[in-house]
């Protein structure tokens, strides 16, 4: 398969046109047959379309659902059943369903092999920052984001490299309230693909067109070759 | 003979004081017992606790209702955003949040209903959430104490229902509602179908043992629809 992020998204990353799709289908590359995986709300969630065919991985969704398929035919929707993010979903061959207690049970006891969260910041000791922006933000929120930042057996984050106005998001200490510490496995996003390694950030590899220079730039920590 | 259908939501709800506690199942709409809640607004209860995951989505049915009427003094949930009417209490000063991580908040019922007091959980170390909470280290990771919840009422939703109170659930309309069943004192359950025939014991989900009164609503299609419109 080819290098997955546009050269031109890569080669003007500042411009803020990012292909998230193509960030999406790169994660899944590396998602392994058997896995159960839970996607996070947002652009996490367009993992599962991404899947290759050949590839059976089990969907979690922490409101009681394994094996859950992609939305319905808009004639086919059945009302009693959603995923996290509140939307119309399908069941799979082999799905099954259970409750809350259940649900997290299997997020905090180490039983989902990968979880595919966003983030606002992501230090390079894997502190994860993904819930509020503040300390004293006006109405928080946290719903499974810290459980699933502990519980699973590997955390990816899968966003933009920078935020809207070019701050970096991969950062040498987070400036948010953490999520979790030391959560972060790997992050994906459309510059490439880095590992979070004794501490730092460690390329695995660069979008087509990137070179280190340009990536450094646009990061908040220094980064390694592998 | 044991028969808990009851002929009404008053019945249903019959005894509920000012101040309780109350816990209302539901993920989003799904599962959520809006008949029972939509009817406890009306008999004007007081000084609510709320215990839910969220804060409801539409002000004119469900928790939002129950706020706008001054009903609510206080919500423990682990996501209250989308719902204005939450907001602009909340932003108002006069409505309290307890914010639980999902995970937590689902433990803390569980342990409620079982008899634990306490546990120890790793969600939320190192975050703000954890300020204040006894830390203990097990085999070198560290984790937080979270209390039991446990609650006066519970009201709950269920796909069908028999006389013995056995409940069993239809998509992913379990999620809080069985173990909410577990950690009341009083737990009412509302359900789409209510009959006199035994619902099969490999079917059963919730166990009776956990269940007071079963009253029969139908299922709002239209509303579920609508919350998945504005997802």
């Amino acid at each position: 398969m080819n290098q997955s992020v546009n050269k031109t998204t890569a080669s003007q990353p500042e411009a803020g046109k990012v292909d998230r799709d193509a960030v999406a289908r790169r994660l899944a590359r590396d998602v392994e047959e058997g896995w159960y995986v839970n996607l996070g709300v947002g652009m996490p969630t367009k993992v599962a379309d991404m899947i290759d065919g050949d590839k059976e991985v089990v969907f979690h969704s922490e409101n009681g659902i394994l094996g859950m398929g992609p939305g319905p035919a808009p004639d086919a929707i059945d009302p009693w059943l959603v995923n996290a993010g509140k939307k119309a979903v399908t069941l799979l061959p082999g799905s099954s369903l259970f409750h809350h207690g259940d649900s997290f049970a299997m997020i905090r006891g180490g039983h989902i092999d990968l979880c595919v969260l966003g983030a606002f910041e992501v230090a390079q000791n894997g502190d994860l920052a993904n819930w509020t922006t503040s300390s004293d933000e006006l109405l928080p929120a946290v719903g499974g984001a810290m459980d699933l930042a502990v519980g699973a057996k590997r955390v990816w984050v899968l966003m933009q490299h920078t935020a809207r106005e070019g701050e970096p998001k991969l950062v040498e200490k987070c400036k948010y309230p953490l999520t979790a510490p030391g959560a972060v496995d790997r992050v994906y996003t459309e510059l490439g693909v880095f590992e979070i390694i004794d501490g730092r950030f460690s390329i695995i590899e660069l979008a087509n067109g990137v070179s280190f220079e340009q990536v450094q730039a646009l990061t908040g920590a220094p980064l390694h070759g592998n | 003979m044991i028969d808990k259908r009851v002929a009404s939501l008053a019945q249903a709800l019959e005894g509920i004081a000012d101040g309780s506690t109350v816990m209302i199942g539901g993920f989003g709409a799904v599962g959520q017992p809006d008949a029972l809640v939509d009817a406890l607004a009306e008999l004007g209860i007081k000084g609510l606790t709320i215990v839910a995951n969220n804060a409801g989505w539409s002000a004119e049915t469900g928790i939002p209702r129950l706020m706008d009427l001054g009903l609510v003094r206080k919500i423990i949930c682990s996501f209250p955003k989308g719902s204005t009417v939450f907001r602009e209490l909340y932003l108002a000063g006069k409505i309290e949040l307890e914010l639980v991580p999902q995970g937590t908040l689902a433990e803390r019922i569980r342990c409620g209903g079982a008899g634990v007091p306490a546990f120890y959980t790793p969600t939320s170390v190192g975050t703000p959430l954890a300020d204040g909470k006894e830390h203990r280290d097990f085999d070198g990771r560290t984790y937080v104490m979270e209390r039991a919840l446990r609650a006066d009422v519970a009201l709950i939703e269920a796909w069908k229902a028999d006389r013995w109170g056995n409940l069993s659930y239809r998509g992913s309309g379990r999620n809080f509602n069985p173990i909410m069943a577990m950690a009341a004192t009083l737990t009412i359950a509302q359900a789409n179908e209510v009959s006199t025939d035994p619902i099969d014991p490999e079917a059963v989900v919730t166990p009776g043992i956990f269940i007071n009164r079963v009253v029969q609503v139908e299922s709002r299609v239209e509303a579920l629809l609508a919350a998945q419109r504005q997802a």
